[in-house]
């Protein structure tokens, strides 16, 4: 088996235009959440995102490239440039055909959906742009990353909800660990903040109006945020012999389903998955240093995953800094795993511990050290990311600094 | 149809018994309906009577809408639609 570094990272999301500028905003345990703005926002009632602001795609690309890029393709570009550039990787002949693109999203080109349902239904069009299926597809993002940097190896796209981003570095993880690619890109992107989007999730009645709160007794639910965040998984010893600077290694990975309700969470499920990326990872409990929690912010996702990492921990769950940066960022769904992921990785390379911001009340039922509300700067050796989406289907990954 | 037999009929329906068998003073659970079937009954409620509900899926009990009981349920939304046409 191979060991699997990390050689690059790049993201944008509400937080920042880049791992610089997201990391700082953790570290100053800054908000990205306002209000959304959108056509059609007055109708909606969940008003508040961590929208992505300050952002024009027609200074970035082309009016041809944009009529192939939904804005969740644009993201995963974006992030993509900047993982690539800082791994100094460039893609051709042997390495090329070994190294491939693995994103994770929910809702692919959702946002391409709603204009082009809006113009025929609403506005009585009979005509669509012509690239409409190949601009809306869930694996545009990964195939346009594919064509841009010449990554002809293993290429898909991987959707589980809120889990897509680590059940996608997981198989990316996998598929260098077990020779089958040198490199691999991989993370997740989404761009759901949209009329139809935020619709759809209002129906549920999850969603907060007040704030992300993650495991704070006041919680009332979740925020939706957007944008992408994509790394490169290589294979130690390609990295060691070119000089590259390793951010961190991927030590393990697991998943698990619960097989029980598609919207309400499991303790047994959850505790599985993380064991389970212990286990991979040849890794005890009482390794672990910081876990960037799913802490969704609702009222069933905080308590659930707080009895999982107590019964996968045992007594050391109360000495291992946990935090949810949603409630910086917001829950960008199937991207979410990989900004959270910039978060773990600024753990182990820098010990900088991103904080759970909006924390003002203990929640009898979360009892964990939540980094409240300031980040903390302490030396971390390990850090797993946890991802627990509607469906029942979870996905850990375990960081090792290197 | 009254709001009232309305109410009873949905709830009844969610909760798979006959309206005949939904009390007034049931509560929630005694009706066996768990978050996600009280999503469904208040979004049939706000579809028949055009009417929206405040209702936070998190915390029932915080909302300003009262779910403890079918009678607290009935007076809420009786309460919504008087709103609605004052």
């Amino acid at each position: 088996m191979k060991r699997v570094v990390i050689t690059g990272q790049g993201t944008i999301n509400a937080l920042g235009a880049d791992v610089a500028q997201t990391i700082d905003a953790m570290a100053n345990a800054q908000c990205g959440i306002g209000a959304l703005e959108f056509p059609n926002a007055d109708r909606l009632s969940i008003k508040i995102g961590g929208q992505i602001k300050n952002f024009d795609a027609s200074e970035r690309f082309s009016r041809q490239q944009l009529n192939f890029y939904d804005p969740f393709t644009q993201f995963a570009l974006i992030a993509a440039e900047q993982a690539i550039s800082q791994s100094g990787l460039v893609f051709d002949g042997e390495l090329a055909e070994f190294s491939g693109v693995i994103l994770g999203t929910a809702g692919g080109g959702l946002q391409t959906q709603d204009e082009n349902y809006r113009s025929v239904y609403e506005d009585g069009k009979n005509r669509v742009h012509p690239f409409v299926v190949p601009r809306l597809m869930n694996n545009s993002a990964v195939s346009h990353v594919s064509m841009t940097h010449g990554l002809k190896g293993p290429c898909f796209t991987v959707s589980t909800a809120c889990a897509s981003s680590n059940h996608a570095m997981g198989q990316a993880f996998q598929m260098v660990q077990s020779g089958a690619a040198k490199a691999m890109i991989t993370g997740g992107s989404e761009s759901m903040l949209c009329f139809g989007g935020i619709k759809a999730w209002e129906g549920l009645r999850v969603m907060s109006n007040t704030g992300c709160r993650p495991f704070c007794a006041s919680r009332d639910g979740m925020v939706q945020g957007e944008g992408a965040a994509v790394f490169v998984f290589e294979e130690y010893e390609h990295a060691r012999a070119r000089g590259a600077e390793i951010l961190a290694e991927v030590a393990g990975f697991a998943m698990s389903s619960d097989a029980s309700d598609i919207v309400m969470p499991s303790v047994g499920g959850a505790r599985r998955a993380i064991q389970g990326a212990l286990n991979s990872a040849g890794l005890n409990p009482t390794d672990i240093g910081y876990i960037n929690a799913h802490g969704t912010g609702t009222a069933a996702n905080d308590k659930t995953e707080c009895a999982a990492i107590k019964d996968a921990l045992g007594d050391h769950a109360y000495d291992v800094m946990v935090s949810s940066t949603k409630s910086m960022h917001g829950h960008l769904i199937g991207g979410t795993g990989a900004v959270e992921m910039l978060a773990c990785i600024a753990a182990i390379k820098d010990g900088v511990i991103a904080p759970t911001i909006n924390l003002a009340e203990a929640d009898p039922e979360c009892d964990l050290d939540f980094v409240a509300n300031e980040a903390r700067q302490k030396s971390v050796d390990v850090a797993i990311s946890n991802a627990f989406a509607f469906g029942g289907l979870n996905a850990v990954i375990a960081l090792r600094k290197i | 149809m009254s709001v009232q037999d309305k109410i009873v009929e949905i709830i009844a329906e969610q909760a798979v018994l006959e309206p005949s068998d939904v009390s007034l003073s049931m509560g929630i659970e005694e009706l066996g309906l768990d978050s996600m079937g009280l999503v469904e009954t208040v979004f049939a409620i706000e579809e028949n009577f055009d009417v929206s509900v405040p209702f936070n899926a998190n915390d029932p009990s915080a909302s300003d809408f009262d779910v403890s009981s079918v009678q607290s349920i009935i007076t809420a939304v009786e309460g919504l639609i008087a709103a609605k046409s004052a």
